[in-house]
């Protein structure tokens, strides 16, 4: 059969988001695949330049809408290395418990577009039922279910609830049992095994290369992890594991996923538990001056954050690294050789946000 | 057992119901002094013509119209449920109703949601894409709705609601069946895209890879049976078989692979979720149906459940005992026996039941890829298929059965 191009996007169910990938086809096998990108670009990181400090944290919160306080905490991470100032104790735990908080509910919107992806439509509406509770949880936290706002420069927009600490513990502990429920639904269906297990092999050394990084790169075999590797907040004060897959493939990038919802349920419980009490914000200065950068471990992987500033009270220039950037150039590496059906597979197991992608 | 509601037959009351109003119109026209023309209207070949078309009618809306929208509601509200949520609530407004007269028209029972959806259907734009081949891209629509209600031509819901009984009934319902997928490939060829080309040529691989361990199924059935009407295949099963089990095809030994290969096999036929290639949404943004809109979209995609219909009730017939069922209490209208629970409720029943199961796993299961399909359909199923011919034959010339 004749080789012959298809535009999988930019309006397509298989892109989460707007961006397309173009397919060299030989029948149903794919021989070439080119990422194209830049549908969604809104300049993020020029308009961060006429915005005051803690102005820039309405922006951060939109690269990525499903993650927004992982995002919107390294841009603080790294304005406050900038300023050489150091956060309340108690600013950290609550800092950590957001951070996992989003991290699951950005794993679980993942898990809900990695069903649809397959064909198994009954995981999204589960899944993102599941959601909803950590998006409660998050309201309960910051007053907003998505783009929340809630780490400032200096600390945390406000202090938890009383009854958060209860709302919390019951809500992961109902989250865990339905956990194991989905992992049965997924695993135990041998048409998933077929779907994921040996499709979109990208080795170790290659996802170096590539870039490739967080649950990805682990679900390579790499043990790497910027809450371990570069430890930031207190995230070297709790007990927790790395999830680690030696497989390759994407059932491996998908068990990664759903370990790391376990762990950071586990670490959510334990910084509830170890968190001292005091104030939760502190005054940064409004000037600062110099360069800093920060990486801080994504939902998705290393978000780097680069900042600097003239003795102005607004950065003079702001440079975002996505690590969906990177790991997209890394696609076609997966899929060459698979068939069409594939390409939605690997690209749902690798967890696309275009938002990030494009800034 | 127990009997039909229809015992004359659809045909033979159609038959009577013809017969009176044309009784009367021939009064009309001897009142009026036209003999001649009278007598032509009660003779044989317009009375057999007129009972036919009003047959035909019946049959129509009973499948196309009463069925389809219950199998469609079915669906809808079962995955709904599977999926934890309440589904499709657009009901009748009845006008005694307190949430009628409360304004709410979104709590009720949802059986008119796919009625809305087939009138919103009918308002949009048939579009023609410029670069399509217009007469083939016209005529794939036709062809697989008319393929479909060609099935229901010789599908008997009982012994008496029925339309044509065919001594060849089964292999009519498959030759049917077996159109659409090539009604298909024309769709995906003619719309000129590239995404609906995929899907055509998917459909064709797997028509090529799962028609045939279908009908090599059938004929292990076949050979058990002796028979392909569908009147006499239901007979044979209405024995007790072990003494407490009805004699279905899928309790006995020497079908049962048949049955398993048979059921896998007709779920790929019917594009249901695992096997749902041809218009796989994720990748192929609707498949073949890409380029349809407005109605003959609606068509195309409504006709998919009652081609489910039929398959299911195809293999209700040849596997479950078609209308057989326990009940033989009848009670007497006017000295004619009317059943409790007459045939046609066994076998829409045994229908709903066997639809409900495809429904329960198309919606719990992830779609498979086309070569790994083809692997089973090739490496599995027809091995499998011949293997329960096999099996069939010794049973039946060792007499076992």
């Amino acid at each position: 059969m004749a080789e012959f191009w298809i535009n999988m996007g930019p309006q397509h169910p298989m892109t989460h988001g707007l961006w397309n990938m173009r397919i060299k086809v030989d029948g149903e096998t794919i021989v070439d695949a080119v990422p194209i990108i830049g549908y969604l670009h809104r300049g993020m990181e020029k308009i961060s330049e006429v915005r005051e400090f803690q102005k820039v944290i309405v922006l951060t919160d939109r690269l990525c809408y499903v993650s927004s306080i992982t995002w919107s905490h390294a841009y603080c991470l790294t304005v406050e290395e900038l300023m050489d100032f150091e956060i309340p104790e108690r600013a950290k735990w609550l800092r950590v418990i957001a951070l996992e908080l989003q991290r699951i509910a950005s794993h679980l919107m993942w898990l809900a577009a990695f069903g649809p992806d397959l064909g198994l439509l009954t995981i999204l509406l589960y899944s993102l039922r599941e959601r909803e509770l950590f998006l409660d949880l998050i309201e309960m936290m910051a007053g907003l279910r998505m783009n929340s706002n809630y780490t400032r420069v200096g600390g945390v927009r406000n202090d938890i609830p009383p009854e958060f600490e209860r709302s919390c513990q019951r809500n992961i502990a109902y989250f865990l049992k339905k956990l194991d429920e989905y992992e049965k639904m997924m695993e135990s269906s041998k048409t998933f095994l077929m779907r994921t297990q040996d499709i979109g092999r990208i080795s170790k050394a290659e996802a170096i290369n590539w870039g490739v990084t967080g649950p990805n790169l682990r679900g390579s075999g790499a043990d790497v992890d910027i809450r371990r590797t570069i430890p930031y907040e207190v995230y070297d004060q709790i007990d927790w594991h790395t999830a680690v897959e030696q497989d390759c493939d994407s059932y491996a990038r998908y068990k990664v996923r759903m370990i790391e919802m376990r762990e950071s349920c586990s670490i959510i419980l334990e910084a509830l538990k170890k968190m001292p009490p005091g104030p939760f914000r502190a005054k940064p200065p409004r000037r600062a001056e110099g360069e800093a950068f920060r990486v801080t471990e994504d939902s998705r992987g290393e978000a780097l954050f680069y900042v600097a500033a003239d003795n102005d009270d607004r950065p003079y220039r702001v440079k975002v690294r996505s690590p969906i950037f990177c790991t997209l150039a890394a696609a076609p590496t997966m899929m060459i050789g698979h068939k069409v059906a594939d390409l939605v597979s690997i690209m749902g197991s690798i967890d696309i946000c275009v938002g990030e992608i494009d800034k | 057992m127990s009997g039909s509601i229809l015992t004359p037959g659809l045909v033979g009351i159609c038959r009577a119901l013809v017969e009176i109003i044309l009784g009367v119109v021939k009064a009309i026209f001897d009142a009026l002094q036209l003999p001649g023309v009278g007598s032509w209207f009660v003779s044989s070949g317009v009375v057999v013509f007129c009972t036919y078309l009003i047959a035909a009618l019946v049959m129509l809306l009973w499948a196309a119209m009463i069925n389809l929208l219950l199998v469609l509601w079915v669906e809808r509200k079962l995955y709904a449920r599977i999926q934890d949520r309440r589904g499709i609530m657009l009901g009748f407004p009845w006008p005694w109703s307190k949430k009628y007269k409360s304004g709410m028209t979104n709590v009720g029972w949802g059986f008119l949601q796919n009625v809305a959806d087939g009138v919103k259907l009918l308002q949009k734009e048939n579009l023609t894409p410029a670069v399509a081949d217009k007469l083939m891209f016209h005529a794939a629509p036709a062809m697989i709705v008319s393929s479909t209600l060609m099935v229901f031509a010789v599908m008997p819901f009982s012994e008496g609601l029925y339309y044509a009984k065919v001594s060849l009934g089964i292999l009519f319902i498959l030759a049917s069946l077996s159109i659409a997928p090539l009604a298909i490939l024309i769709a995906g060829y003619s719309s000129n895209n590239k995404y609906t080309l995929l899907g055509g040529l998917r459909a064709a691989a797997m028509m090529m890879s799962y028609e045939i361990p279908l009908i090599l199924c059938v004929i292990a059935v076949v050979v058990l049976s002796g028979t392909l009407d569908p009147f006499q295949m239901v007979a044979a099963q209405e024995r007790p078989l072990y003494g407490f089990l009805p004699s279905w095809n899928v309790f006995s030994i020497p079908q049962m692979l048949g049955f398993v290969v048979f059921f896998i096999a007709l779920v790929a036929e019917l594009e249901r979720v695992p096997f749902d290639i041809p218009e796989a949404d994720a990748e192929l943004v609707e498949g073949w149906t890409t380029e349809y809109s407005g109605m003959r979209y609606g068509l195309l995609f409504g006709f998919k459940w009652l081609r489910a219909l039929a398959g299911t009730g195809l293999m209700v017939i040849l596997y479950f005992g078609g209308w057989s069922g326990p009940v033989f209490a009848t009670f007497n209208v006017l000295g004619y026996p009317i059943p409790i629970l007459p045939q046609e409720f066994w076998f829409l029943l045994k229908v709903y039941v066997s639809f409900m199961f495809i429904v329960l796993l198309s919606w719990s299961i992830p779609r498979i890829r086309i070569d790994q399909l083809l692997k089973i359909g090739w490496n599995r199923l027809i091995p499998l298929a011949l293997l329960a011919i096999l099996g069939a034959t010794v049973f039946k010339t060792m007499g076992w059965f």
